[in-house]
C-alpha cells in the first residue's frame, strides 16, 4: 500500500506571510515535487516566475511542483492532488484567513491518503497585539494562534526588540520562530528527508541543511539500538528544547520500526513505511542558541 | 411615427403604492410601461386604446420583488420535496408536507418508482419538527439499498446520505472523528453530512451538484413559474458565481418573449479577490438587460443562527454555543466596500448574528470616509439580531435593510427556546424598529429556504407568529400597508429599482401583481390567505 502523503497545514491572518511563505518553500523545493493548495488565486498569489503554465484548476511551478485552489471543496481537491500522477512528495495547505487550522486539521484527518505533519502559524508581529485584542476578530486570531504546533512570528524587523519580548509573552506554548519575510529553511516546515523510495536524490539520507544565518541548527545521527519513542518524542517537544522539526526512524523496546514526525510541540508516531529501510536515524533542525546540537538517544 | 398600441386593463381595484394616486381602476400600458393609471376616461385621453378585461375582476398591485431568493428554488424541483409543510410546485400542484421521517421516505420512495434508474433525491427535509429523531442511512436505505440516495435539509446545509452514497464518497469506514459526521453505535457514519464540506464530496454521487449553479435552464424555467405563482415579477438570485455559461444562459433565456420574471443576480466575493469582484461587477452591469440586471456583489460576512455560526455578540447564544464563524475576513470586506464605492458597484452584505451587523457597520463607516459616495444603497441582509441602535447607524450611514421575517414563523420557537433566548427571539427581524429608525425596508423568503410567496413573508412580519402559534414581539410587528410596501416599493430601493418598479405610476414598468382578492381588506392574520390570480410584466400577461 502507498503510505499516506506527508502534509502540512500553513494558517494564520491574513496578511501575515503565508503565501510569502509558500512562495520562500517552493524555491527551496529543490526536487522535491510540491502540492501547493490556496484558498483562491486572490492579489497576492504564487511568484509569477514560478509558474510555468495552467491547466485547468491546476497552476503548473517550476520543478514538477503544483499549486491548485479548493474553494468550498477541500476534501474533493485534496483527493484530486493526491492522485495526481506523478505523485506529490508533501502537501502544503494554506488555508484561508479567517480559518480555524484546527477544522481544518480535522477535515485533513478524513482522508487516509494523507498524514498531517503538523501546523504552522505565520502571526503578524506588528499588527499582532492589536488583532489579539480586537473584538470582532481576536477570538479567531487566538484560535489560529492555540492551533499551532510551530508559529512563525514574522515580519520582526518592523518591531522593537521590547515589544517583541511582550509579543512572545502573549504567545500559546507553542515553538516560535521569528522571521523577516517568512524567510525559513524548508526543512523547518518538511522536516529533514530521512530516506523513502520516493524520495528525490536531492532529497534522499540524512542531508544537513545549509542555515547560511546561523539562525538554525541540524543534525543527523544514528541510533544505535532500541529506543523508547515516546520517551525521544516528549524530550523533542519540551519546553526550551528548541527543536522546530525532526524525523526519525527508530525500533522501539518491543523490536518494531517507527517513524517519528515532530513539528515544534507536535509529535506523532506511526509504523514504519515498508520502503523505510537502512539504519536507525533522526534528523533535527532547531533554533541556535536553545538547541546546541547535541546528539539524541 | 408610429406609436406602439395602447391596451388599458380594467380592475376590480388597482393599489398604486402610489400616496398621490392611491387606488384606481383601469391602467394604461404601452411598450411595456405604465402610459398612466386612473379612471377609463382620464386613459382615453392618451389615444386609441385596446380595453383588456380579463383582469377585471382582479386587484392588481405592483408587481411584487423578492430582494432575496436564489434560483435554486426552481432547480430543486428536479427533486422530490420532503418538507414538513405543504407547498405548491412550479406547475401549481400541491405537495403535501411529510410531517414525519415515515412520510419522507414514502416520498422518496415515490420518487424512485417515478424514476426508475439514478440517485432518488429530495429537499427541504427540517428534523427540527421530529424532535430529536434525526435521519440515518439505515433510514434511507429502506428506500434503495442499490441507488444512491441523497436527502437536502431546508436549511441546505446538512445533506443525509444512504449507504451507497456514503460508501461512493468514500466515507464508509470506521476511524472518522469529525464534527461533521455523526457516527453511529456501529463507530461509522450515520451518513448525516454536515456542513458543505463534508456534503460536496457526496453531491456528485446523488446528482444534485447542478443544484448549487445558477445556470440552470430547467432551474430558471421553474424558478419564473414559481415566480408568477407568487405574484413576483422581480427576484434575485442572490449568491451567483455567474461565471460565462451561466450567464450566457441567463442572457438566453431572460430575454425569452416568455419568461416572466426580472432577474438580479448577486456575483459573491468568493474565490476572487475585492479588486476582482468589483473589476467583475463593472463588466457585468454593461451587459445588463431590461430582464437581467447585473453588476451588484454580495458578501457574506457571518453563517446562520440555527447553525450556530452566525456572529452573536455579548452574551453569545442562549445554549450556551461557542460564538459562530466569519465567512469573509473583515479586510476583505472592507476592501470591497472602498473599491464598490468608488466604481459605484452596490453590495449587499449577508449578516446575520448582532456582531456581524456591527462589523459592516464599522466597516461601511470607515470606508465612507476614505471614499464617500452619496445614495450607494447598500444593504444589510437579514441582520435577523438587529437592534433599535444599529438600524440607527444604518439610517445614518445610508444603508438599507433587507430582514428575514419567514424565520420568524418557520424557526421563531426554535430561537426562543435554543438559539438566542425569548428576549432577543422578540425583538428578531425588528420590522418596526428599522421603520422607526428610517431605514429603507425589504422582507424575504431566502427561497428555497422558504418558500418564494412574499404575501406569506409580508403575513410574517406584521403578525410575527411562529409555526407553534406563539407570537414573537408584537412591539415589532408592522403593519399591512408598511409590509405591502417593503415587497414592492421597498425591496425596489434595495436594488436601486424604485425609480423603475414597485408602484404603478405613469413611467414605470407595467409590472402587476394580480390577486383573486384585495390584501387591503382581508384581516391582517388572514394575509397569507389571499389568492394569486398570476401577473403582469412587461405589459405581459401571465395567469398562474
Amino acid at each position: 500500500m502507498t503510505p499516506p502523503l506527508p502534509c502540512v497545514l500553513i494558517g494564520g491572518w491574513l496578511g501575515a506571510g503565508k503565501t510569502t511563505l509558500v512562495n520562500q518553500l517552493l524555491r527551496q523545493a529543490d526536487g522535491r515535487r510540491l502540492a501547493v493548495l490556496v484558498n483562491d488565486f486572490g492579489d497576492q498569489g504564487i511568484d509569477a516566475d514560478l509558474i510555468t503554465g495552467a491547466s485547468g484548476e491546476v497552476l503548473e511551478l517550476a520543478g514538477g511542483c503544483v499549486c491548485c485552489s479548493y474553494g468550498a471543496d477541500l476534501i474533493g481537491t485534496l483527493r484530486r492532488v493526491t492522485a495526481r500522477d506523478p505523485r506529490p512528495d508533501a502537501l502544503l495547505l494554506e488555508t484561508s484567513g479567517v480559518a480555524d487550522p484546527a477544522a481544518v486539521a480535522r477535515s485533513i484527518g478524513l482522508l487516509p491518503e494523507i498524514a498531517l505533519d503538523g501546523t504552522v502559524v505565520l502571526a503578524d508581529a506588528p499588527r499582532l497585539a492589536a488583532l489579539q485584542a480586537d473584538p470582532y476578530v481576536g477570538d479567531t486570531v487566538r484560535a489560529q494562534l492555540a492551533a499551532a504546533d510551530l508559529l512563525v512570528l514574522n515580519k520582526v524587523d518592523n518591531v522593537e526588540p521590547a515589544v517583541r519580548a511582550a509579543l512572545h509573552r502573549t504567545l500559546p506554548p507553542a515553538r516560535t520562530v521569528e522571521t523577516v519575510q517568512a524567510a525559513l529553511p524548508i526543512e523547518c516546515v518538511l522536516g529533514l528527508a530521512i530516506s523513502s523510495a520516493g524520495d528525490k536524490p536531492a532529497a534522499r539520507g540524512l542531508r544537513v541543511p545549509t542555515a547560511a544565518d546561523g539562525r538554525f541548527v541540524s543534525r543527523s545521527q544514528r541510533l544505535d539500538g532500541p529506543q523508547d519513542p515516546a520517551l525521544l518524542a516528549q524530550r523533542l517537544t519540551a519546553a526550551g528544547s528548541g527543536v522546530l522539526r525532526a524525523k526519525g526512524l527508530l525500533t522501539d523496546l518491543e523490536g518494531r520500526r517507527v517513524l517519528l514526525q515532530v513539528v515544534g510541540t507536535h509529535a506523532q508516531l506511526a509504523p514504519a513505511p515498508a520502503d523505510a529501510t537502512g539504519p536507525d536515524r533522526l534528523a533535527v533542525i532547531g533554533l541556535a542558541g536553545l538547541y546546541d546540537g547535541a546528539p539524541w538517544s | 411615427m408610429d406609436t406602439a398600441p395602447t391596451t388599458i386593463f380594467a380592475a376590480r381595484r388597482i393599489i398604486t403604492m402610489n400616496p398621490a394616486r392611491p387606488t384606481a381602476t383601469h391602467v394604461a400600458v404601452r411598450d411595456g410601461r405604465i402610459l398612466g393609471v386612473g379612471p377609463l376616461a382620464e386613459l382615453a385621453g392618451w389615444g386609441p386604446h385596446t380595453l383588456d378585461e380579463r383582469l377585471a375582476d382582479q386587484v392588481l398591485m405592483p408587481g411584487l420583488v423578492e430582494g432575496h431568493s436564489h434560483l435554486m428554488a426552481g432547480t430543486l424541483w428536479r427533486h422530490a420535496y420532503c418538507g414538513c409543510f405543504d407547498v405548491t410546485d412550479p406547475d401549481g400542484r400541491r405537495v403535501a408536507g411529510s410531517p414525519s421521517i415515515d412520510a419522507v421516505l414514502a416520498s422518496l420512495s415515490d420518487a424512485a418508482t417515478a424514476r426508475p434508474e439514478g440517485p432518488i433525491v429530495g429537499w427541504g427535509f427540517d428534523p427540527i419538527y421530529f424532535g430529536n429523531r434525526r435521519c440515518t442511512r439505515e433510514d434511507l436505505d429502506r428506500v434503495s439499498r442499490t441507488r444512491p440516495v441523497g436527502l437536502l435539509h431546508a436549511s441546505g446545509h446538512i445533506l443525509n446520505v444512504n449507504t451507497v452514497a456514503l460508501q461512493a464518497a468514500g466515507f464508509l469506514r470506521a476511524g472518522i472523528a469529525h464534527p461533521a459526521f455523526p457516527l453511529g453505535a456501529d463507530g461509522l457514519p450515520t451518513g448525516e453530512l454536515k456542513g458543505p464540506e463534508a456534503m460536496l464530496p457526496a453531491l456528485d454521487h446523488v446528482g444534485l451538484n447542478r443544484s448549487f449553479l445558477s445556470g440552470d435552464e430547467f432551474g430558471i424555467r421553474a424558478f419564473g413559474r414559481l415566480a408568477v405563482r407568487a405574484g413576483v415579477t422581480t427576484a434575485t438570485d442572490l449568491a451567483a458565481t455567474l461565471l460565462d455559461p451561466e450567464l450566457d444562459t441567463l442572457l438566453r433565456l431572460t430575454g425569452e418573449a416568455g419568461y416572466p420574471v426580472r432577474l438580479v443576480p448577486l456575483l459573491r466575493l468568493i474565490g476572487i479577490s475585492p479588486a476582482q469582484a468589483v473589476e467583475r461587477a463593472v463588466a457585468l452591469r454593461a451587459r445588463s438587460t431590461e430582464q437581467l440586471r447585473l453588476g451588484r456583489i454580495k458578501v457574506v460576512a457571518d453563517g446562520s443562527i440555527q447553525g450556530f455560526s452566525a456572529r452573536l455578540r455579548w452574551p453569545g447564544y442562549y445554549n450556551g454555543a461557542p460564538n459562530g464563524l466569519w465567512y469573509t475576513a473583515p479586510e476583505a470586506m472592507r476592501d470591497c466596500y472602498e473599491r464598490a464605492l468608488a466604481a459605484g458597484i452596490q453590495v449587499h452584505t449577508h449578516t446575520n448574528g448582532d456582531e456581524a451587523t456591527a462589523l459592516a457597520l464599522d466597516l461601511l463607516q470607515a470606508a465612507l470616509a476614505k471614499q464617500p459616495r452619496a445614495d450607494h444603497r447598500f444593504t444589510l441582509q437579514h441582520a435577523q439580531l438587529a437592534d433599535a441602535a444599529q438600524f440607527r447607524r444604518m439610517r445614518a450611514l445610508g444603508l438599507s435593510v433587507n430582514l428575514f421575517a419567514n424565520h420568524l414563523y418557520y424557526w421563531g420557537d426554535q430561537h426562543a427556546a435554543i438559539t438566542v433566548g425569548p428576549e432577543r427571539a422578540a425583538r428578531m427581524n425588528a420590522g418596526r424598529s428599522a421603520l422607526d429608525a428610517g431605514v429603507p425596508l425589504a422582507i424575504h423568503s431566502d427561497a428555497p429556504i422558504t418558500p418564494l410567496a412574499p404575501l406569506f413573508t409580508a403575513w410574517c412580519a406584521v403578525n410575527r407568529v411562529s409555526a407553534s402559534g406563539q407570537v414573537l414581539g408584537e412591539a415589532e410587528r408592522i403593519t399591512v400597508p408598511e409590509a405591502l410596501h417593503a415587497i414592492t416599493l421597498g425591496a425596489a430601493a434595495t436594488l436601486q429599482l424604485d425609480g423603475e418598479i414597485g408602484s404603478i405610476e405613469c413611467g414605470k414598468r407595467a409590472d402587476f401583481c394580480v390577486l383573486a382578492d384585495d390584501p387591503t381588506a382581508v384581516p391582517p392574520a388572514a394575509l397569507k390567505d389571499v389568492r394569486v390570480w398570476g401577473t403582469v410584466q412587461g405589459g405581459r400577461v401571465f395567469q398562474a
